[in-house]
């Protein structure tokens, strides 16, 4: 993997990273890779530098750098994670590691009235930067995949020209299940799938239908749809 | 270490070199995409095979404690292949974490510390009556018995059988104990090896379609009849006299068969093709260590019970 910094290229979220940020988060993903392999198999698309919204099944505290570990690091650099501000914003440890380490992006899930929560989201993909959401809204705990949460269509319907690739992350759920600080070191796979966009005239609830199929189809029949 | 030891390693190498270059005059004949597929993946395992004789090699090299954490690190990346492929549940988390964390370093700190007595009990006993204890107080009765055995036969076969290998070096035969080890692998990896060189050159009868496709009866019994042969010429390695080297080989190579064999049902009954993915060509530990999960348990026990001092 190429490694050398191009500071010119960078996009702007990233910029104020120091080394010791850098180690961060080369150590968690090393820690990441040796607890849970996060290995990566692409089927429906290759990796890409071009700005996309990744969405996958969401499980364990693991899956936001487990999805990070598994993508190459030219990608990953690119690519912020967004995450819940009441978990990981409630104590200074958590929003270091979420902020800095994953270079996630903390929203609000449950907004203010005539508030946009999606806002830092929304200038990241403007900045042409790739973001990670886990649109079931919170970690599931059981192996089914919860009904998906409207923000996925409002960015797919703000940023219609950007691919939205389907994650499946196996396992997860048995290394680190909701309630247990204890990791069990299975390996698991990050599926990702063939990308997909909002189609015309395509209304809310057919598409997080379609988006939420399309993360199950890479679950190889694991799932009951 | 003996000066046998040397000319055995030196074959090992030199057989290598071997395989290496016929490797690369087949990669350049082949040309219909079957065939390079084949080739392909001939050279990925000999590229293995390299890497593997180094570690292993080193491991014994550098002495007995090397060994032991080597097979510790085995067991611990075969134990996570197995679950990897294999259903668990919710209340199998603390069992499954115990496994990982407690059962495997202490059947190893046994091993390491040559406590005999405990290190063949540990597991059969007190792991097979605590964790399914553990898994009670979770609530969760879907399944219970086959759950159980799930965990009982992962722990079995990844950490207790496979530490059997390196438990050689416990025992006391007038021979170097390593070179106890040193035999065990060399006759269950080159029964392996024969068996898939055979069945490649000749293999014509399927012998057991069902549970390993590539399996065929020339492969069987060409390459475990080869196996015996380098096994009795090996006897020098052992406390063993010829007629006796080739019996024991014979129930390493027996045994070795059916422990790939029952490793190949069970991935089949998980729908997996290969345990995991670490070693190019192979698949993953468990896949390379298979065989070793029958027969290091009866090498030991044969050598224990009938050539300890």
């Amino acid at each position: 993997m190429g490694e050398e910094e191009d500071a010119s290229r960078r996009p702007i979220a990233s910029r104020s990273s120091s080394w010791a940020i850098a180690l961060v988060r080369r150590l968690l993903v090393l820690f990441v890779r040796i607890m849970v392999g996060a290995r990566s198999e692409w089927r429906g698309c290759t990796p890409d530098l071009r700005r996309r919204i990744y969405f996958a099944n969401h499980n364990s505290h693991v899956d936001t750098v487990a999805v990070m570990a598994a993508l190459p690091w030219p990608v990953r650099r690119l690519t912020h994670p967004v995450a819940a501000r009441d978990y990981w914003g409630t104590s200074a440890f958590r929003r270091f590691i979420a902020e800095k380490g994953l270079r996630a992006v903390l929203i609000d899930r449950k907004p203010l009235p005539d508030s946009n929560p999606l806002e830092p989201v929304e200038r990241l993909l403007e900045e042409g930067c790739s973001v990670l959401i886990f649109p079931e809204g919170t970690r599931s705990s059981s192996e089914e995949i919860a009904p998906f949460r409207s923000g996925i269509y409002r960015l797919a319907c703000r940023f219609p020209d950007v691919d939205l690739v389907p994650i499946h992350l196996d396992n997860l759920q048995r290394i680190l299940p909701k309630g247990s600080w204890l990791i069990v070191p299975i390996t698991c796979t990050a599926r990702f799938g063939k990308p997909l966009r909002v189609e015309p005239g395509e209304g809310k609830d057919a598409f997080l239908a379609r988006a939420r199929a399309a993360v199950i189809e890479l679950a190889d029949g694991k799932h009951i749809a | 270490m003996s000066s046998f030891f040397s000319i055995v390693l030196a074959a090992i190498l030199g057989l290598l070199a071997v395989a290496s270059a016929t490797g690369f005059i087949l990669q350049r004949r082949a040309t219909e995409p079957g065939s390079v597929a084949t080739v392909h993946n001939l050279n990925a395992r000999i590229r293995s095979w390299w890497i593997m004789v180094a570690i292993f090699g080193g491991a014994i090299l550098l002495g007995d404690t090397a060994v032991v954490v080597l097979f510790a690190f085995l067991s611990f990346m075969a134990l996570r292949e197995f679950w990897t492929l294999t259903p668990s549940r919710r209340g199998d988390h603390l069992a499954l974490f115990l496994s990982f964390f407690v059962v495997l370093p202490v059947q190893y700190v046994l091993l390491g510390t040559l406590w005999y007595g405990l290190f063949s009990i540990f597991i059969p006993v007190y792991a097979f009556l605590i964790l399914p204890a553990v898994a009670t107080l979770t609530g969760d009765v879907n399944e219970f018995l086959a759950r159980t055995a799930r965990v009982q036969w992962g722990l079995m076969l990844t950490v207790y059988s496979i530490s059997h290998a390196p438990a050689l070096l416990m025992l006391e035969t007038g021979t170097p104990p390593a070179l106890l080890l040193v035999y065990l692998v060399i006759v269950v990896q080159l029964s392996d090896v024969f068996q898939y060189v055979w069945g490649k050159l000749l293999g014509k009868h399927r012998f057991s379609p069902n549970i390993s496709p590539s399996k065929t009866l020339e492969g069987l019994f060409g390459g475990g009849a080869s196996a015996i042969l380098v096994g009795t010429l090996l006897y020098r390695l052992t406390p063993f006299s010829p007629l006796q080297a080739a019996a024991v080989s014979t129930v390493i190579v027996v045994a070795g068969f059916f422990g790939g064999f029952v490793l190949s049902a069970i991935k089949r009954d998980l729908n997996a093709k290969d345990w995991g993915y670490v070693i190019e060509g192979h698949g993953g530990v468990l896949d390379r260590l298979d065989s070793i999960t029958f027969a290091a348990p009866l090498f030991f026990h044969i050598v224990r019970y009938w050539f300890t001092t």
